[in-house]
């Protein structure tokens, strides 16, 4: 048996968690959590760690805006985030863009997309 | 001059949540000012996530949590001007403004909402020795130019605070590509999230470095390293400790605040620590029917508790405006024992709802209690696991128990180790 002290990183409030493993490496039980979210966030960090990406994207014939800011759609395996971020970096995406807009769908696989979080006139 | 109920100074998350709460508590005409092209505040540059998870109940980017407000106050009348400087509030509440379509504005408001946010404390602030040469920025500029210009300033980076711009920049220069050496905090503690010190620091094994600071940068026309050094109990450079640290970047972290000029000239008092002015329990300051939220009456780590504040704020507001505003006598907070202050710092004895008293602890605690007493009676208690400076804590006082309260004593809230 073993007990991990974890920050959970799912919200800014970051409530100290403590995470029980049994000897096979498996949760068998998770406190000092606040929601649902830490417990989950404990149980994946625990097993297979994953963060959100955020980060910009070239604007092809914009305005103004010459990268607008995305976001992953879902947290991308934490070990992956390099990668991801060299895919990114090649691609790019036209104006006009809105919030929302899928820039690389299910990004190396991740299941993640690549949207958009702000609009570029 | 034109009429309105309500004016509010910045269109921010603060002054945007402000309006909206006043509009729906029956304010009819309501304008925002906002010197910035757009509004959003300072959210525009914040494309991590981490924002509304307790307001919305989901993980939202800064430009996401903002847009939902834009969106909102797009559905109303209220009126926004944006490239909108407000220049000047009067003690009988006009608000001189400028801007390139109207010029010189004055406008007769009921009401006015202070809601101008903050900005970094620049070089001068610190005693560095070394040359003017580029390279030397606050972590915000840093942040606009990367998010906003698509434009990275550096390549090798030394951040000097362990704040969480700079925590958080640490980790987007990373990830395009930039070495970050390392972050030097003054304190043996840091004044970061330390949610942002897992996922931006541990995360790329960035390390952090306590007690320790910038005493030298060098370089003529870039920066081309720093000199740091081991700081002892009273903060000072130890001498034969100091390390030369190759960097072309060094980014500064260290500190907030409150942007507060406008305040000071119409005559506020400000707070000593928080450098905001000194409000009531609906965010009044004291000159009547200015109320002030987010940002620029004390510095918060996290928008969705910027957002209730401007919300209690625009109620305030709106009960103002209707004549429904309690202004009764007070009694006054004070933190005391390892609490550095209090928001608000007064109530009103004949309070008619509950209130969350906000403050900042000056040291880390573990295993700790909040206690708080009025006259030498405890009027409640709350267990903290942890306590750092860092996070904003709260406790929440019920309306019966203020009331209860003799006009004029102090209700101090100390820690308990
Ligand atoms: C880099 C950074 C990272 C952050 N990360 C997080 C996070 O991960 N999660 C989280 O929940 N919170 C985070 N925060 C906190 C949160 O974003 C801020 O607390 C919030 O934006 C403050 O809102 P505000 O409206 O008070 O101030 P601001 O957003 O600064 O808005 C103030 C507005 O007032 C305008 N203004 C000022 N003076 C005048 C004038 N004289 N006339 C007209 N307009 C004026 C300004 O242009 C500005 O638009 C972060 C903050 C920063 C700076
Ligand atoms: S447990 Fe819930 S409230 Fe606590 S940090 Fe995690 S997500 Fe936030």
């Amino acid at each position: 048996m073993e007990k991990r002290e974890l920050v959970c990183v799912a919200c800014p409030l970051g409530c100290p968690i403590t995470v029980t493993l049994d000897d096979n490496n498996n949760v068998t039980d998770v406190t000092g959590n606040t929601c649902k979210r830490g417990d989950a966030y404990a149980r994946t960090e625990c097993t297979s760690p994953t963060r959100m990406l955020t980060t910009t994207v070239k604007v092809e014939g914009g305005k103004k805006a010459c990268v607008v800011p995305v976001k992953s759609s879902v947290p991308v395996p934490k070990g992956m985030m390099m990668e991801c971020m060299e895919a990114i970096n090649k691609s790019s995406i036209k104006a006009p863009v809105k919030i929302g807009d899928v820039v690389i769908k299910n990004i190396l696989d991740t299941g993640a997309d690549i949207i958009a979080t702000n609009n570029a006139e | 001059m034109l009429d309105f109920d309500l004016a509010v100074v910045g269109g921010g998350p603060a002054g945007m949540a402000a309006a909206l709460e006043a509009r729906e508590n029956g304010v009819e005409k309501i304008v925002v000012l906002e010197r910035a092209e757009t509004l959003g505040g300072i959210l525009e540059q914040c494309i991590h996530t981490g924002f509304g998870l307790h307001y919305f109940g989901e993980e939202l980017s800064g430009p996401e949590y903002a847009g939902r407000f834009m969106k909102l106050l797009e559905d109303t009348d209220i009126t926004v001007k944006t490239d909108t400087m407000v220049l000047d509030i009067a003690s009988d509440n006009t608000v001189t403004a400028v801007n390139k379509k109207d010029g010189l504005i004055k406008i007769n408001a009921k009401a006015v909402v202070l809601a101008m946010g903050c900005r970094e404390r620049p070089r001068g602030a610190l005693s560095i020795a070394g040359s003017r040469c580029s390279g030397i920025m606050t972590a915000g500029t840093a942040q606009k130019y990367v998010n906003i210009d698509g434009y990275m300033p550096g390549h090798e980076v030394v951040i000097l605070g362990s704040g969480d711009i700079g925590l958080i920049m640490a980790r987007r220069m990373t990830l395009e590509g930039a070495k970050v050496k390392m972050v030097c905090e003054l304190m043996p503690y840091s004044g970061g999230l330390t949610r942002n010190i897992v996922q931006c620091l541990d995360d790329f094994g960035i390390p952090l470095k306590l007690s320790c600071t910038v005493v030298a940068t060098h370089g003529k026309d870039r920066l081309e390293g720093v000199t740091i050094a081991k700081v002892d109990e009273k903060l000072r450079p130890i001498p034969g400790t100091e390390e030369y640290v190759p960097c072309d970047t060094l980014m500064l972290s260290v500190g907030l605040i409150p942007e507060n000029e406008l305040s000071k000239n119409s005559g506020l008092e400000l707070d000593r620590i928080t450098n905001g002015p000194k409000v009531d329990e609906y965010r009044e300051t004291e000159h009547k029917g200015v109320f002030a939220c987010g940002n620029v009456l004390q510095v918060h780590d996290l928008v969705d508790y910027v957002t209730e504040e401007s919300q209690i704020a625009g109620l305030g507001a709106a009960k103002y405006i209707k004549g429904e505003k309690i202004s009764s006598e007070c009694v006054s907070t004070q933190g005391v024992d390892g609490v550095r202050y209090i928001v608000p710092q007064r109530i009103n004895c004949k309070t008619d709802s509950d209130v969350k008293l906000y403050f900042r602890v000056g040291a880390v605690f573990n295993n700790a209690k909040i206690i708080v007493e009025c006259g030498g009676k405890e009027i409640l208690s709350k267990k903290k696991k942890k306590l750092c400076p860092g996070e904003m804590e709260y406790v929440t006082l019920k309306q019966s128990v203020i009331n209860e309260l003799a006009a004029n004593s102090v209700v101090t809230v100390r820690v308990e180790a």
